[in-house]
């Protein structure tokens, strides 16, 4: 087998073997819930019997693992049960309904934001990294430092304070419901999407600079540069195709960086996501929903990481061109 | 292509022009905010055809001097005052783009690590005629035919397809001459050779010194040849420059220098290797290795090695990269199960993992390694690490073992000022002494060293080897030195082990194995030694013309 | 185990002289760092004696206005507390959660993250898929999860946090533990014949400590960050203890009126990580520039 596609078969199998732990995790911390899954549902009032027909009725008095490989076949097929919310009213509402619009609403605001982000990040990144040490450099170096340190909702607060309540350009509260136009929905997302721009920006940035300064220090653009070779052929011939590993990482760490950011911000502005139902779900302690949400933020968060992975080893000459 | 039969006279062509001249060069490099000298005033002329070798311990600023050639200095360092005059063009005054177009085509640098140096995402091909192309000198297929010329006119094997392979697809010998016709691409008028050949073999490296001298004479090419070898220099150079801390100790042609050196720190480097130790036989075997094989998980590394090491004496085992002469220590000390034969000491066999010695075994068997900065925990004070056997072995502890310290120190020649002191705060020959203190302190019967002096300049080598001696004579203690360096060898050894690729080559008194007749691969290792005759690499390749070379 | 060589005057005078030069040569955003940091633990450990008022104590009117002449001189929350005195109290609370949560999970990373380094194999292997698995979900929303399953409360957070941020603390002092336990002198100890206890206390962690110092600043900041977000979400620290994150959360409708009230907590956070930051930024910098001359 070519060590590429060996590689890229070694780090899959290794991200499913993660999805599976973390899986049974999720999996796992419900059967961990103290009281048990039919006293928090049926309030402390309930009596053993009531409890033992409501276990039998889910199918709860089962061994765990056959419970484990149905949750994972469902899991698989979308069905994520039933949220708790429905339980004791009349309509029982699937976790997966729950879930499906504003999964939508978060990819858009997160997508939204990448595309701006990862462009104007890594063109940051390489230009502080080629001025370094220069007074560009040193100002965006304290800028970020300091962004980073910021909590999402001090940076939300400051934006709306400014562009929502002193000058009115912006709505302060993104509501927006499946009606709402496409263009409309960009309108109204700007103020959080800037919030994760700036703070995954200054992430994404610092990294670039640190990958293109090492790569930069490396002997043979030392060479390049002894040969003769204008700087942008160097960074275009050498650099760059030795970067891509480095680059696709950074850039797969602050998607996924905008994933947890995106629970945040969507608070803030009461943007309704699967952050903001996640947060919902979590006071009420509706698991099934909290479950769901976890889910699918690991899997993005794993699969983001994959992605980057394998381009790593794809664009790596040493396993693409073996002895 | 073969090389041309040369006599040494041959070789001082007709120099022609002056093609670089430095004038009162100085150069700074920054440290912790600070910054300090790192070349100091150096004056240097070169004419078009010349090859000059720079010559000197580490420190003392040849690289930087070298790249300063081309008007270049590393990130960190800074030109501060002087002139680098190339065909008349001030390098350190004309703009960015006009060094540009002289670097790559005019002046052509070679590096010390290859492998390090190219790009590992293009083709050697490609990196070959990047130059040429590039400042317009030759078509992209013109070039591409002149470089597997080139290729050819040095030796590569399959010199039509090797640049489709990527560099870390071919051998680190190869990947230094791909280099150095990547530097011949556009005819340069002066190439820089900084250490081309110190990460390779010996056996290797005469290759590839052939090679270079081959096509720098060929095109009449100048060349400042930069190396801490006094014998690799004395075959590439037709004037040699000694540096020492940023300022030149002695400048001379090459044969003058070697013959009548002026300066008492070149008489030094040149001193080093004239230690010989008197051989002696030696008579009760303290170690024994009998058909010893091992294998790190499937790839055998040892087979079927059987050794002598007499009490007392000093056993060397030499070979090259690969050949097994680290792994033979770590099945002595136990890092390494054998997988067949024994390990005898002191006549009883020692078990095979170190898990199953006792205190008494681990305290007889020490180890000194190559690198002291690696070997010494930089957080431990010196007082602590000479003093931890003594506790741990001997049990002496409190004021004795302070008094013991301050001995073992003084045998070593240092003194109780550096009990308190880390090993940070020490120079490499100081920290290595540290290693022996640390080793003599168990009061063991043998030491085992690997390495001991490879990484430290010549003078401190001395040093160190003459107290290992010296000591010997004192403790009796014996000693398995592991080695690469024949020099080394002649110095301190009784008995001699040549090892090739896992297996005992040959084996005996000193004097037997370094005087002929030799199996064939000693006859390579010790004829591809440098010595310090400029006519040496003539002679053995001519030598070679006549009998095909073995190996 | 026995004490190590006594170290004489002469070391110690150096090394206090040495850290002196070194803080001289500490540049403006490294002494705004220290300063900043040092008020805040100076009102963490003295809050009782500097706030005005109690932490939870109702003192007047929901939202009256602050002032240099006012009674509350920030004013008092929408149940009439005293928003300067809550701020001094939060100092206490958050930066002690984060704190302690940090503390046991350097504890719990260090040590099996130098045992890991230490012994290859099934344990190490072990390990570090377990790490893998927990890293694999962003820290947030991970502890979202728990939270919901264990409830909300003080020593629940503590015990999420300080689990979750020790993968990676983990990943960390092994990565750096394996590179110590590769150099010569920690074979030359095993060769001596020394037990695990003096290559893990004497040869190991001596060599790892400084970057996991830098570390340690940055982990905190994290978890910091984290508890205040929690906090702000509702399921952190929970009223009426005062805490920086849920004061925000609580004042968080006077936004909408261009009041700036939520933002005097959130400015309290903000301040701190960036100093905390700072401080780190100057220490790795530090101890790269020391390693030419060592």
């Amino acid at each position: 087998m070519h060590p590429v596609l060996r590689t890229a078969l070694q780090r899959m199998g290794l991200s499913l073997l993660t999805l599976f732990l973390v899986s049974v995790i999720i999996f796992s911390s419900l059967a961990m819930l103290p009281g048990g899954f039919a006293e928090t549902v049926l309030g402390q009032s309930a009596t053993p019997e009531t409890i033992a027909a409501f276990n039998h009725a889910l199918g709860l008095d089962r061994p765990a693992y056959i419970r484990y490989f149905e949750w994972v076949a469902h899991a698989l097929q979308g069905d994520f049960g039933y949220s708790y919310a429905g339980v004791g009213g009349s309509v029982k509402r699937s976790v997966a309904d729950v879930i499906a619009p504003r999964l939508y609403n978060t990819f858009f605001l997160a997508i939204m934001t990448a595309i701006v982000a990862v462009p104007l990040a890594l063109f940051l990144g390489v230009l502080t990294a080629l001025y370094r040490n220069g007074w560009f450099d040193r100002i965006v170096n304290a800028t970020t430092l300091t962004t980073i340190a910021m909590p999402e909702f001090f940076v939300a607060y400051v934006l709306m304070v400014l562009f929502a309540i002193k000058y009115r350009w912006f709505y302060s509260l993104s509501t927006i419901d499946p009606s709402t136009p496409f263009w409309e929905h960009v309108y109204r997302a700007v103020l959080p999407a800037v919030t994760l721009m700036l703070v995954t920006v200054a992430y994404m940035m610092r990294m670039t600079r640190a990958a293109i300064i090492n790569l930069l220090a490396s002997p043979h653009i030392e060479m390049a540069r002894l040969k003769g070779i204008s700087p942008a052929m160097i960074i275009l011939r050498h650099a760059l195709p030795n970067a891509w590993g480095p680059i696709v990482t950074v850039i797969a760490f602050s998607l996924a960086y905008l994933v947890v950011g995106v629970v945040v911000v969507e608070v803030v502005f009461v943007y309704p996501g699967i952050g903001q139902l996640m947060v919902d779900a979590v006071s009420s302690r509706d698991v099934p929903v909290v479950q769901g949400c976890t889910l699918i933020f690991a899997v993005t968060y794993i699969v983001l990481n994959l992605i980057a992975d394998v381009i790593g080893v794809v664009t790596n000459p040493r396993l693409l061109h073996p002895k | 292509m073969s090389s041309n039969p040369r006599k040494g006279a041959e070789r001082s062509r007709i120099k022609g022009r002056t093609l670089l001249e430095i004038r009162d060069l100085k150069i700074e490099g920054e440290s912790n905010d600070v910054w300090h000298p790192i070349v100091k005033g150096i004056d240097l002329t070169l004419r078009s055809g010349e090859v000059l070798g720079l010559v000197g311990e580490s420190g003392a600023g040849k690289s930087t001097l070298g790249l300063a050639a081309m008007g270049y200095v590393r990130p960190g360092c800074r030109f501060v005052s002087g002139s680098v005059a190339f065909d008349g063009l001030d390098l350190l005054k004309t703009s960015e783009a006009a060094r540009r177009a002289i670097m790559g085509s005019r002046i052509a640098y070679v590096a010390q690590s290859a492998a390090a140096s190219f790009n590992p995402a293009q083709k050697i091909i490609d990196q070959t005629v990047e130059t040429a192309v590039d400042h317009g000198i030759m078509s992209r297929s013109d070039a591409e035919a002149d470089a597997r010329n080139l290729f050819r006119m040095l030796h590569l094997p399959q010199p039509d397809s090797i640049g489709e392979r990527y560099p870390h697809q071919v051998s680190g010998g190869q990947l230094q001459r791909a280099m150095t016709a990547m530097a011949m691409s556009c005819r340069p008028e002066l190439i820089v050779f900084d250490e081309p050949t110190t990460a390779l073999d010996v056996t290797t490296q005469v290759e590839v010194l052939a090679a270079m001298r081959d096509i720098v004479e060929r095109f009449n090419t100048a060349a400042i040849y930069i190396t801490h070898d006094l014998a690799v220099v004395a075959q590439m150079a037709h004037r040699i420059m000694v540096l020492r801390h940023g300022l030149v100790v002695e400048e001379a042609p090459t044969r003058e220098i070697l013959t009548a050196p002026k300066q008492a720190y070149t008489r030094s480097l040149w001193a080093v290797r004239k230690l010989r130790k008197a051989e002696e036989p030696g008579g009760d075997v303290l170690l024994r290795m009998r058909g010893v094989s091992a294998a790190y998980g499937t790839v055998p590394v040892l087979d079927d090695v059987s050794i002598d090491l007499p009490r007392g004496r000093t056993l060397s085992v030499v070979g090259e990269s690969g050949s097994g002469k680290s792994t033979l220590a770590r099945v002595i000390t136990g890092l390494l199960a054998p997988s067949k034969g024994e390990v005898l000491f002191e006549g009883k066999p020692l078990s095979r993992a170190l898990a199953g010695r006792d205190r008494e075994t681990l305290r007889k068997i020490q180890m000194i390694y190559q690198s002291a900065d690696t070997a010494l925990n930089p957080r431990q004070r010196i007082g602590e690490i000479i003093g931890r056997p003594l506790e741990l072995y001997l049990g002496i502890t409190g004021k004795a073992r302070d008094r013991r310290v301050v001995e073992l120190l003084e045998m070593i020649e240092l003194d109780e000022r550096y009990v308190d002191r880390l090993p940070g705060e020490l120079s490499g020959g100081q920290k290595q002494r540290i290693s022996i203190a640390r080793a003599l302190a168990a009061d063991p019967t043998l030491i085992i060293c690997d390495e001991v002096t490879s990484a430290l300049d010549q003078i401190v080598q001395e040093e160190i080897l003459t107290l290992l001696m010296r000591l010997q004579r004192e403790t009796e203690v014996s000693y398995l030195f592991i080695t690469h360096d024949i020099a080394t060898v002649r110095a301190i050894s009784d008995h001699v082990v040549v090892m090739c690729q896992g297996r005992v080559v040959q084996q005996g008194l000193k004097s037997e194995v370094l005087s002929p007749p030799h199996p064939a691969y000693t006859e390579l290792l010790l004829s591809s030694v440098p010595e310090m005759d400029p006519d040496w690499l003539t002679r053995l390749l001519d030598r070679e013309k006549k009998t095909s070379r073995p190996g | 185990m026995t004490a190590g060589h006594p170290k004489s005057p002469r070391a110690r005078r150096g090394r206090f002289a040495a850290v002196r030069r070194e803080l001289s040569k500490a540049p403006l955003s490294a002494w705004f760092a220290m300063i900043v940091i040092a008020i805040y633990a100076f009102c963490a450990i003295f809050a009782p004696l500097i706030a005005p008022h109690g932490e939870a104590e109702i003192v007047g009117k929901g939202y009256m206005p602050g002032g240099w002449h006012a009674d509350f001189l920030l004013g008092t929350d929408q149940i009439g507390r005293d928003i300067f005195s809550r701020l001094i109290y939060g100092a206490r609370n958050t930066i002690g959660v984060a704190l302690v949560a940090t503390i046991i999970s350097f504890f719990i990373g260090i040590a099996v993250g130098v045992l890991a380094a230490l012994n290859r194999g099934w344990f190490d292997q072990v390990m570090s898929r377990i790490a893998d698995a927990l890293l694999a979900m962003p820290a947030l929303i991970f502890a979202l999860m728990l939270l919901a399953i264990f409830g909300k409360g003080m020593l629940n957070l503590i015990v999420i946090l300080a689990l979750l941020d020790a993968t990676r603390v983990f990943r960390l002092s092994r990565a750096a533990a394996m590179n110590v336990v590769v150099m010569d002198f920690v074979e030359a100890a095993r060769l001596r014949g020394e037990g695990t206890g003096w290559i893990v206390f004497k040869e190991i962690i001596p060599n790892i400590l400084a970057p996991l110092v830098t570390e340690f600043g940055l982990r905190f900041c994290f978890v910091f960050l984290t508890i205040s977000a929690l906090s702000f979400l509702g399921v952190g620290i929970q009223p009426p203890t005062a805490d920086w994150g849920s004061m925000v959360a609580e004042n968080k409708s006077l936004i909408t009126y261009g009041n700036l009230t939520p933002l005097y907590a959130a400015g309290a956070i903000v301040l701190l990580t960036v100093a905390v930051n700072f401080l780190v930024d100057w220490l790795l910098y530090r101890t790269s520039g020391l390693r030419d001359e060592q």
